[in-house]
């Protein structure tokens, strides 16, 4: 067990080294000059020497004027003194705050709607497994909701319910017109504005993981082993909870990964509903060509993968036996 | 007379019709004897036994009917099945080394599996212990999960779970296919045993080795392509058999015992008919060096001498 362990976290700390370094060279390798961007953005003085001069402060300012291997130890540095640089677009949050203000969204809206759906789709692909009358009209439901491009499906929700009925709202975490607080008021917004977003993802999930269960239930139920309880005169109840129980591994891992995506946010809901999150934030910054937040964002992202990973293995050794008896080279 | 089979014809359903595996057998198992059951791969041996104990889909049960200690088992009503499942009739599976939920620990499993038949598990503990003895495990793989042990283990494990509630008949369906020659004997054997401990009260031994069946077998009955040809004690099937099909199948075996290494290994040319659309007649008639024009009608399984079976239009009174 501890030699797998070690192991494991060895080959995520390389992962973790190289997914940095590439992210590391994403605004230094990458097309285009930030620092000539946002000065353009801003369009300060049309002097070129004044132009120059703010150049070389700013290119100072982001470290940009040393030596690549001194940028690249500075940038190690910073990070594990959790200082993700300046965001050029929001200029000057550090790209840090940026991030720490979206990714609360991002888990509000994507928790509930992983868990939630995990849960249902389960419970309803297991009963889909043995029924048929359920299985003729839950299982073709959930392969058109899988099948569904999201993004349509996202469309179509805030075009039907935000703007024919007109009773959610279609853009933003909450009103406008309000200031967070902890008052009813604005609670009552903020689910309000979450409603659709979390119903669309709920949707697609639901249905993935619904097919997902019922079909893992079906190929346990054909195994050998049930085959033999069923020759032993088991009861259907008896065969069918160990399908359930072995049918179940494989989802349990699925939904560790998907917890482990939760920090990438949902890029494409986030930008049908325009929901502030890490997602949203990411195509804000591609868009606006600021590296540094585009960096501090995947680099949240390498982060809550390897995590969910890991994480992953280690589930896997405390529930499967089979691993779990293998990992530890017991054998009795 | 533990098991007596009349006119039972099972098939397959499938989507390019029925395929006819199983056609008016007519069988009797005494208690107390071992029953070899022999023929080529895909002749119906699983299927016989496998529609006496679990009869299920894509199986269809077409007619006929099975006794066992003279109470008709309802092999048709899955529910009503399940009853005598376990309890008078049980079955080592082909599939032996994977017949254990992988993520159950063994002696939980066997809880729950009595527990849902009604019977204290407790109760039963020291007899399953004695018997983990007869086959040579020890008492922890109670306390292991199917992947801790090896092939072999699995299988008496099985065996040992199989027979737990004394059945009146126990199939064991090919359990030495998979083996080397020394388990082979050693699992045949031990089968003998069971029988003579009282596990079990009679039983179907299938297999492609009649060697192993010289072995323990007191009789054998020799199946073709879904019907029955021949059925007589060991010792006339070895060496007088009467009907073409076993006499073909004994001489392709090495010689055991009295001839020893007389013939070479002599393959039977041809195939067996498929059973999805089979020709009419006797089945076997398309390799048969004696078929003639009668052939082309089903030859009925008669006694030809006491406890002599054959169903062959050239042997016995028909000829
Ligand atoms: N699930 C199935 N569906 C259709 N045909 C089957 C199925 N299982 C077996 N059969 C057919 O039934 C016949 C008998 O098979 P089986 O009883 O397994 O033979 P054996 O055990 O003697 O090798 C074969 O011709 C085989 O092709
Ligand atoms: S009935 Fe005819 S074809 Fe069939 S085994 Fe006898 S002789 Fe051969
Ligand atoms: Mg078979």
């Amino acid at each position: 067990m501890k030699r797998y362990l070690l192991r494991k976290i060895l080959i995520y700390l390389l992962t973790f080294f190289i997914a940095v370094t590439i992210d590391w060279m994403i605004p230094r390798f990458m097309p285009g000059d930030p620092i000539r961007n946002m000065l353009t953005r801003v369009s300060v003085s049309s002097n070129a020497t004044a132009i120059q001069q703010m150049y070389d402060y700013y290119s100072h300012l982001f470290g940009l004027d040393l030596p690549l291997w001194q940028q690249y130890l500075n940038f190690w540095k910073s990070l594990f003194q959790g200082d993700l640089g300046i965001s050029t677009y929001l200029f000057p949050t550090p790209v840090i705050d940026v991030i720490k203000r979206a990714v609360p969204y991002d888990i509000f809206l994507l928790l509930p709607a992983i868990l939630l759906s995990w849960y249902a789709g389960n419970k309803f692909g297991a009963v889909a497994a043995r029924s048929k009358r359920l299985d003729n009209t839950i299982t073709p439901l959930s392969y058109i909701l899988n099948a569904t491009p999201y993004m349509w499906l996202g469309i179509l929700l805030s075009w039907f319910f935000g703007i024919i009925l007109g009773i959610f709202p279609i853009a933003g975490a909450y009103s406008y017109s309000l200031q967070p607080s902890f008052s009813w008021k604005f609670i009552g917004s903020v689910l309000h504005h979450w409603f659709l977003p979390f119903l669309s993802l709920f949707m697609v999930e639901f249905g993935g993981q619904a097919i997902g269960m019922r079909n893992m239930i079906i190929y346990e139920l054909e195994a050998d082993y049930s085959h033999y309880l069923g020759t032993l005169g088991a009861p259907q109840k008896l065969i069918r909870n160990y399908a359930f129980r072995n049918a179940i591994l494989p989802q349990v891992t699925g939904l560790a990964l998907k917890l482990g995506t939760i920090v990438a946010g949902a890029l494409v809901t986030e930008v049908v509903f325009s929901y502030p999150g890490i997602g949203y934030l990411l195509l804000a910054a591609i868009q606006n060509q600021d590296y540094f937040l585009i960096q501090g964002c995947f680099l949240f992202i390498i982060v809550g993968v390897l995590i969910a990973n890991f994480a992953i293995d280690i589930i896997y050794v405390l529930i499967d036996p089979r691993t779990r008896r293998g990992m530890t080279g017991e054998t009795s | 007379m533990s098991l007596q089979i009349e006119n039972l014809s099972v098939y397959y359903q499938t989507l390019k019709g029925d395929v006819h595996a199983l056609e008016d057998i007519t069988l009797d198992v005494k208690l107390g004897e071992i029953m070899g059951l022999a023929g080529e791969s895909g002749c119906g041996k699983t299927t016989l036994c496998q529609s006496l104990i679990y009869l299920n889909p894509p199986m269809k049960y077409m007619t006929g009917r099975v006794m066992l200690n003279g109470n008709e088992l309802p092999i048709w009503d899955a529910e009503k099945m399940n009853q005598h499942r376990f309890r008078d009739i049980s079955i080592i599976p082909q599939y032996a080394m994977n017949a254990l939920n992988p993520i159950r620990k063994i002696g939980p499993m066997i809880r729950d599996l009595l527990t849902s038949k009604k019977v204290d598990y407790k109760d039963r503990l020291p007899e399953l212990k004695h018997r983990l003895d007869v086959v040579n495990l020890p008492h922890d793989v109670l306390g292991m999960y199917p992947f801790e042990l090896s092939g072999g283990m699995k299988q008496r494990m099985v065996m040992v779970l199989s027979t737990l509630l004394d059945p009146t008949l126990l199939i064991a369906d090919e359990i030495t296919s998979a083996l080397d020659v020394a388990s082979q004997k050693a699992v045949s054997e031990l089968l003998v045993k069971f029988l003579d401990e009282g596990c079990c009260k009679s039983a179907i031994f299938i297999t492609h080795d009649i060697s192993i069946l010289y072995q323990i077998a007191n009789t054998i009955t020799v199946m073709y392509a879904g019907y029955l040809a021949e059925k007589a004690s060991t010792e006339t099937i070895i060496h007088s058999p009467r009907h073409p099909y076993t006499k073909l199948l004994i001489a392709s075996l090495p010689k055991i015992g009295v001839k020893y290494s007389e013939k070479h290994l002599k393959g039977i040319p041809g195939h067996p008919p498929l059973l999805l659309n089979p020709p009419i007649g006797c089945r076997f008639r398309d390799r048969c060096p004696l078929a003639f024009e009668k052939c082309t009608e089903v030859p009925p399984f008669v006694e030809i001498e006491k406890d002599h079976f054959i169903a062959c239009w050239r042997e016995g009174s028909h000829a």
